[in-house]
């Protein structure tokens, strides 16, 4: 590895202070990474297509950063550890992703008998699974390696965090419709590529002390361009019904189905344009679609926290004297490279959908309000109607008993 | 966690052989790591300076008072009193209210996360990085903000909706704690200084990691509390139970060593007072689920504005008979004994106590081994710091939640009205319709009389809501998919 890092410092070495000069062997290294860029880009929308194969990059991103702590801490020899980084993968993802599919495919569990038994104790097996996983640590602690192991264990735990944790929300944000997924992460793409291009053309004052080859121009000119972009990819993909709609599970036809009447957010609606850019554009009104707005939001947190994230995993290879977490993709680095920006992102999304976009779920409340005893849901269905009554809503009826 | 002791060896001073055995296992620690240290310094880990493992920490006054007596004994009167001023402490706490069991939970809290915390900057010698301290403590209070917040607005829901800016911070909740976390994360990578890049990731993920261990399990306590003080109060009193079990079992009887992490700990310890325990949940079960005062969940009275412990004792509190398996029968010659179901969950809970609680213990020997510290702090004179007290109690809060959330309880109903009266009153509408034709469809047919009002009621609803048009089109076609039957 340390061979492979010499050979690629030679070669990757472009300062985006001033203009480069243009030699055969840059040349060289542009064309392999355009071309992997272009086929990364290709294989995103062929994700998209064919379903979740985000699993997969959260086994490779989670592999890539265990393989650095055994790097660091020549703790290959260590008994078990190994073993209990990945049974720890698995605990927490079927933690998670039993989390999720309980909520999506509700009445296909309460079909199953098998299924309904998992996901009614599904918590209390995920716990014990877990705690499987801590005995083992404990039992595993040999007299000379406590340290290492508490670190590696520690090293483990954080990297779920991150990574697990991010997975789960890009999944939730996909069941929101498709758009939610889309158009974050293309808007981190496109920063990436356009905060290069602005620094390789324009860039001259650096950024931050981290990482000597971003610029404020780039920076800057990245941000307007994403913000531009993601007003552009929401305009095209609001109106398609297959982007826009949540992703259901279909009891009878045992499909996923994106069908659905497009909410308020997805359809177009006239805006007054305040007065200095009436004057500058000769427009009064203009249409759009809400989620446009949405994707400005999106976007500036994509420009301006998202390189964040990027600083944060430089310092890390910087601290850990890694040139890149591995070699997956050529001219790229791993596939945690790729991913730093994305980090934030997802949450993000996650946490504005819940806050200014969704409200409750109607099917998801009708299924927790038939879970509880029956006192309990007549009461809660009388303070409904009093509620509903009181509005104006419902004429007044007589409660039930 | 008190040490059990082996037997034999009989004579001199057990304390002393305690802090020798202690030095020996610290000495085999560095001689061991001696060539793992080498290796260590490539991978940048640091010495731990020895912490004051050997002096002695009592304070002047229990000197004093305890200077005519000889130096073992000495040690064992210090524990004993603190041991019982501490259990004193545990039932005076009780008796002062939800509020102070909130407040003692959270500074609890605050002392475990500042032990853990002072060790991390001794092991890393990191002082003098910038901004650590404060960001540390700045994470603690964004975690906490983020739990507490959550907590706040599900139990006290109907004080929330009254007050305007309750409201707003309710609302956006997760995304000002998002913020603030974020604020803390860009805080830190500004802060990255040239030199110090691993030791501040080291000291990053340190924080994390205890944020996740200390501060998920202090919320957990408290949302268990809050479900009924004996959810609370049992849990706790079996794990100290299973630790003072288990001492004095191990003193009288222990022979067999039960781990090589923890030389003093024996398996009659851990029989004795695996069994111990049981007995002493099942009784104490018993005894408090007789009061309301623990059984009901812990409710804010919004006219008051204050907590009430007043309800009807749910189905587990509420004696039943059960009928003896026939082993039982013959041993005993009763057929039916009459207990609360509660008991039965007690059991549960203390087998978890006394099997897998221990291991929580071992996690912290190892944790102090691997650190070459005696104790977590000074905070409590003869046991150590708060952590020392508390290692135990880690997995049985998170034990104590799933079991209610998986067992016992189901959806909160409250939680429930609250959401329903989030929604759109035409998504209301809708909700409250589908709900009676499902329980149309799965109740039986002794409900005539209320099925024939519930359609009559929605008929009218529906053609109100036509003719008025309410909401232009909308409600429409939402309740052409109800008219089903």
């Amino acid at each position: 590895m340390e061979r492979q890092m010499e050979s690629r410092r030679g070669t990757q070495d472009s300062p985006r202070c001033r203009p480069l000069l243009m030699t055969p062997q840059r040349w060289r290294n542009w064309w392999v990474r355009g071309i992997l860029t272009l086929a990364m880009i290709s294989f995103f929308f062929l994700i998209i297509y064919l379903g979740p194969i985000v699993l997969m990059m959260i086994i490779k991103c989670f592999q890539e950063i265990i393989t650095i702590g055994y790097s660091v801490y020549h703790s290959y020899h260590l008994p078990w550890f190994r073993t209990l980084s990945w049974y720890f993968l698995l605990c927490v993802n079927y933690f998670f992703y039993g989390e999720t599919v309980t909520d999506c495919f509700f009445t296909l569990v309460q079909r199953e008998e098998p299924l309904r038994i998992l996901s009614k104790y599904h918590r209390f097996i995920s716990f014990a699974l877990y705690l499987t996983g801590f005995c083992m640590f404990v039992l595993s602690l040999v007299k000379k390696h406590y340290r290492l192991q508490f670190y590696m264990f520690g090293w483990t735990h954080v990297t779920l965090l991150i990574v697990v944790t991010q997975s789960h929300f890009i999944i939730h944000n996909l069941f929101e419709g498709m758009i939610w997924f889309i158009v974050p992460i293309s808007c981190v793409i496109c920063n990436d590529i356009m905060a290069y291009m602005f620094g390789f053309f324009f860039g001259r004052t650096p950024l931050i002390k981290l990482s000597p080859k971003k610029t404020w121009e780039g920076f800057i000119g990245g941000l307007f361009s994403t913000i531009v972009f993601g007003i552009m990819l929401s305009y095209v993909m609001s109106g398609w019904r297959y982007f826009v709609c949540p992703v259901e599970f279909n009891n009878d036809s045992n499909r996923f189905q994106v069908d659905c009447e497009p909410s308020e957010l997805f359809q177009l609606q006239d805006y007054t344009l305040p007065s200095f850019l009436e004057s500058f554009t000769g427009w009064t009104t203009v249409r759009l679609y809400p989620f446009q707005i949405h994707s400005i939001a999106l976007s500036s947190f994509a420009s301006i926290m998202g390189p964040f994230g990027g600083f944060f995993a430089s310092g890390f290879k910087r601290a850990f004297k890694i040139k890149d977490f591995a070699n997956t993709i050529p001219g790229h680095g791993g596939i945690m490279d790729r991913f730093d920006c994305q980090y934030l992102m997802a949450t993000f999304v996650n946490v504005y959908i819940a806050s200014f976009i969704r409200g409750p779920n109607p099917s998801k409340v009708i299924q927790q309000l038939l879970a509880l005893r029956i006192d309990q849901q007549l009461h809660i269905f009388n303070s409904l109607k009093a509620h509903l009554t009181e509005k104006g809503f419902l004429p007044a009826l007589e409660d039930l008993s | 966690m008190t040490e059990l002791r082996k037997r034999g060896g009989g004579g001199g001073d057990p304390d002393s052989t305690d802090n020798i055995s202690d030095k020996e296992a610290d000495l085999d620690d560095r001689l061991g790591t001696d060539g793992e240290c080498d290796g260590d310094s490539k991978a940048d880990t640091p010495d731990v300076p020895l912490s004051t493992a050997d002096t002695d920490n009592t304070p002047q006054y229990l000197n004093k008072a305890l200077e005519g007596l000889p130096p073992r004994w000495k040690n064992y009167w210090i524990r004993g009193v603190l041991s019982i001023a501490m259990i004193s402490g545990f039932f005076l706490i009780i008796y002062m209210g939800p509020i102070a069991l909130i407040l003692i939970v959270m500074t609890v809290q605050i002392k475990c996360f500042q032990e853990i915390i002072t060790i991390g900057y001794r092991v890393y010698h990191s002082y003098e990085l910038p901004w650590f301290r404060t960001l540390s403590w700045y994470f603690l209070i964004c975690v906490n903000y983020f739990f507490y917040g959550e907590t706040l607005a599900d139990y006290f829901g109907a004080l929330v909706q009254r007050e305007e800016p309750l409201q707003f911070l309710s609302r956006y909740h997760r995304f000002i704690s998002f913020a603030l976390y974020l604020a803390g994360f860009c805080m830190f990578v500004l802060s990255l200084v040239k030199k110090h890049y691993r030791l501040q990731f080291y000291m990053f993920a340190w924080t994390h990691v205890t944020l996740l261990i200390v501060v998920t399990q202090s919320h957990l306590v408290i949302q268990n509390l809050f479900e009924g003080k004996i959810w609370f109060i049992v849990p706790i009193s079996i794990v100290i139970c299973n630790d003072i079990m288990a001492y004095l079992f191990g003193f009288f009887f222990g022979r067999t060593p039960l781990i090589k992490l923890s030389p003093k700990k024996t398996w009659e310890g851990f029989i004795g007072g695996y069994f111990a325990t049981v007995v002493f949940g099942f009784i104490l079960a018993y005894l408090l689920s007789q009061c309301q005062y623990f059984v009901c969940p812990v409710g804010f009275n919004s006219e008051t504005n204050s907590f009430t412990v007043e309800c009807e004792p749910s189905e587990i509190f509420l004696m039943q008979e059960y009928t003896l398996p026939a082993t039982l029968q013959n041993i005993l010659t009763w057929k039916t004994v009459n207990l609360y179901p509660f008991q039965i969950h007690s059991i549960f809970l203390s087998s978890f106590g006394s099997l897998i609680g221990p291991f929580g213990g071992f996690f912290a020997s190892g944790f102090k081994r691997a650190f070459k510290i005696k104790d977590f702090a000074n905070t409590i004179p003869g046991h150590g710091g708060i952590m020392d007290r508390f290692d135990c109690q880690y997995l049985m809060a998170t034990f104590t939640h799933v079991y209610i959330a998986s067992f016992i309880r189901g959806p909160n109903p409250s939680k429930v009205l609250q959401q329903l009266l989030m929604l759109q009153p035409v998504q209301q509408l809708g909700t409250t319709w589908e709900y009676l034709v499902v329980k149309k469809e799965t109740h039986s047919t002794n409900n005539n009389k209320k099925k024939i009002g519930c359609f009559i009621a929605f008929f009218y609803v529906d053609l109100r809501i036509n003719f008025n048009m309410l909401h232009g089109e909308q409600t429409v076609p939402i309740l052409k998919r109800y008219r089903r039957s």
